[in-house]
């Protein structure tokens, strides 16, 4: 673990779309490899939240949060001047040793794909879906290329065959990637399958105490068995099975629980 | 003053230099089969502390001995074998087959799984007869007396207490469904504090047995506290999730705290807060 935790000064709060970018100094941190994530004390909870690198400017590291529980909403009302502790990084970030990246982000799940996109370089494509056109004004922060699809347009519904996808957002949508990359072509899958990591790397999001395997809450199905997604993942590929339960409810799906 | 971990609060082979912060690692307890644990979700965040619902998930008696121990043994830490069962002779079962490591502490209050129908004294026994390494028992507040159960444990053999386990509690979610999928869950966090401290204390009226606090222990007055209760030894769980560096900031926290309450070292505090008499002026 190359993890370390400091306290961080924050250095801007901005909106983007209905989100917000919180930036705050690197005091030490390293960025680490996209797709990695942070856990970010929420002032005022218990608990840290995870969230993954949207960009890494020299200097800082920001991150876009959604405000979808006490948590998180603390997180987003962070100033410049508050300090927080940040932890990381975290986890397994996307394998960038792909020939034909594209980039699929849905919702608040384009968080990690700024960052992800500089990595690789060379301007690759880019695909993000959003629920409204008032979630889609977040896709600012996405390179100018990106293609942006609102509801009831979706990311499966551009073309995705043949490309090796990287992708975050909401569950459902992992899934129908996952499934439309395994299925991919007149072959039933065969070429797909044969593409590293199963044509996709799927970064999955579970609700998270400690973020280093500590409170083994993360768990999600992988291959049949229980395993912990901050250990595993959270980007894992798309040749690993994973089910989804039938979720208790939605709210618990972003690891937030009003108490 | 020892500080440890609480059991199911960390992985040191996930994080050993965490653990090598501490005094001596606390194992996950193992249990004489593998247990996946319970379904997601398993944990909820509340308003003072945090439930969660885990369900003893490990590899079992034969992996952790043969995979997971050796290895642990290679961090070159203390080691505690936390040890659980669904009947006496599974914990006895797998109390004697542990040797080199510096306690047993037998998990007999996990409020995630149902609960072995022996009581904690006959488990003692079984254990005591099966095994020469020190014996914690690890109880639960949630009883009318736990300095009874304390006595029982004490004259069954064990060697020390291990005080408290989670609570068994509830969160609902915003569709006023429980937030865990197993339903309750264990509740632990700043919220227990006061809870252990009781705990603590009468156990330590109780016996004279060592006791490991732990409960809500974030900071180093936290820790100060559960010795002036009557704690010998003090152990972090929830705190660990939101700082991995808290062994050293609490240690760092503790010398502070002694020097504002005045006491020389943490040692030193250990029964301020006993006081025999008073208590049963205050119950007469």
């Amino acid at each position: 673990m190359n993890a370390v935790r400091r306290s961080c000064r924050v250095t801007g709060a901005e909106r983007v779309g209905l989100y917000a970018l919180i930036r705050v100094e690197r005091s030490g941190l390293e960025p680490g490899v996209p797709g990695q994530f942070f856990m970010l004390e929420a002032p005022g909870r218990l608990l840290p939240r995870p969230f993954s690198v949207c960009l890494a400017p020299p200097g800082e590291l920001a991150f876009l949060v959604d405000s979808v529980g006490p948590g998180t909403e603390a997180i987003a009302a962070l100033e410049a001047g508050d300090e927080i502790a940040v932890f990381g990084p975290l986890g397994n970030g996307y394998r960038l040793d792909v020939e034909r990246p594209l980039l699929v982000g849905g919702g608040i799940g384009i968080a990690p794909l700024p960052y992800l996109a500089e990595q690789l370089g060379g301007a690759p494509r880019i695909v993000a879906g959003f629920r409204s056109a008032a979630h889609a004004e977040a896709a600012s922060i996405l390179p100018a290329h990106a293609e942006v699809v609102v509801d009831p347009t979706l990311v499966t519904d551009c073309y995705l065959e043949g490309w090796d996808v990287l992708a975050c957002g909401p569950e459902p949508m992992l899934n129908a990637v996952a499934a439309l990359c395994a299925g991919a072509g007149s072959d039933g899958g065969k070429a797909a399958a044969a593409r590293p990591y199963g044509g996709a790397q799927l970064a999955w999001e579970a609700p998270m105490a400690c973020g280093y395997g500590a409170c083994y809450g993360c768990v999600i199905e992988l291959d049949g068995a229980l395993k912990r997604l901050c250990i595993e993942g959270p980007v894992v590929a798309a040749t690993r099975t994973r089910r989804t339960p039938e979720p208790a409810s939605n709210s618990l799906l972003l690891g937030e629980v009003r108490a | 003053m020892r500080l440890l971990n609480a059991s199911g609060c960390l992985d040191a082979l996930a994080a050993p230099d965490v653990a090598r912060a501490l005094d001596g690692f606390v194992t996950k307890t193992v249990t004489p089969l593998p247990r996946e644990g319970n379904a997601p979700p398993r944990i909820a965040e509340t308003a003072h502390g945090m439930l969660n619902a885990i369900g003893l998930a490990n590899p079992g008696r034969a992996r952790f001995l043969g995979d997971s121990l050796p290895r642990l043994r290679e961090l070159g830490i203390p080691l505690w074998v936390s040890v659980g069962g669904f009947c006496a002779e599974d914990y006895a079962e797998t109390c004697g087959r542990l040797t080199g490591i510096e306690a047993i502490e037998l998990n007999l209050s996990c409020p995630n799984v149902d609960e072995a129908a022996d009581s904690a004294a006959e488990i003692v026994a079984a254990c005591r007869a099966a095994t020469e390494l020190p014996l914690y028992a690890k109880l639960s507040a949630a009883h009318p007396d736990v300095g009874d159960v304390a006595r029982a444990v004490a004259a069954a053999g064990a060697n020390g207490l291990s005080l408290i386990n989670t609570l068994r509690a509830v969160a609902l979610d915003r569709n006023l469904r429980p937030a865990l999928a197993r339903g309750s869950g264990g509740y632990s966090g700043p919220a227990l504090k006061p809870v252990a401290l009781h705990a603590v204390r009468a156990c330590a009226e109780a016996t004279t047995l060592p006791i490991v606090g732990m409960g809500g222990i974030a900071t180093g007055r936290d820790a100060l506290e559960f010795l002036a209760c009557g704690a010998t030894d003090v152990a972090l769980g929830t705190v660990l999730f939101s700082d991995p560096d808290a062994p050293a900031r609490v240690r760092a926290e503790l010398a502070a705290a002694c020097a504002e309450a005045g006491v020389a070292s943490p040692d030193d505090a250990r029964g301020l807060a006993k006081s025999p008499e008073t208590e049963e002026k205050v119950t007469a």
